[in-house]
């Protein structure tokens, strides 16, 4: 099973190169904020698969519970932003 | 049994997170791009943590894990929808196919 979480990570692992491309090259910065988001939620998932491998799910887990609340604090603060700067590009 | 039904759950999640990532790379444009992130990468996050908290067993973690899965599931569409209202307010034009009328766009 520690086999099968480790391709689990490494699958979730090549699936950021996609945000990054986005991130990149993203016409808008609606665009590249929408890439940080998707970033930020399969890092969650990452860090849980983490603690699975090293076998210290309860400290890992909490890690990925504050981490989730501050990705959506920052994607929040970053649409409010932007709707009140007219930003286009 | 347990066992099988948690693999069988993190792969329908890992394919949810393929699909999210094919559309954020393959559709037109930011609404689009919006449309596949909020609702696939949703679907494929809670299927793995619920898939992780299944394979866990009873215990703190899980509970933790479930509590994970309940704050994924509220904040990543409110987060997209956010983007989405900002976007529309600061006026980005929605994709239209090449020869089609755009007389109903609501971005004007």
């Amino acid at each position: 099973m520690s086999t099968f979480f480790l391709a689990l990570t490494l699958f979730i692992a090549v699936l950021f190169a996609a945000s990054v491309y986005r991130i990149v090259t993203g016409p808008t910065v609606f665009d590249r904020a929408i890439g940080a988001g998707l970033i930020g939620t399969n890092a969650i998932l990452v860090l849980v698969l983490i603690g699975f491998l090293y076998d210290r799910i309860d400290m890992f887990v909490d890690l990925a519970l504050a981490y989730g609340m501050l990705n959506f604090i920052g994607i929040v603060a970053l649409a409010k932003y932007f709707e009140r700067k007219q930003a286009q590009l | 049994m347990t066992f099988f039904l948690a693999v069988l759950l993190l792969l329908g999640g890992a394919a949810f997170l393929l699909v999210s990532c094919v559309g954020l790379l393959r559709l037109p444009d930011f609404y689009t791009r919006a449309h596949a992130v909020g609702k696939a990468e949703t679907l494929g996050s809670m299927l793995i943590l619920s898939g992780l908290a299944l394979y866990n067993g009873a215990a703190l973690s899980s509970v933790k894990l479930l509590l994970i899965l309940t704050i994924i599931a509220v904040t990543n569409p409110t987060a997209t929808h956010a983007l989405t209202r900002a976007a529309m307010r600061s006026g980005l034009k929605i994709w239209r196919a090449e020869g089609k009328p755009s007389k109903h766009d609501l971005a004007g």
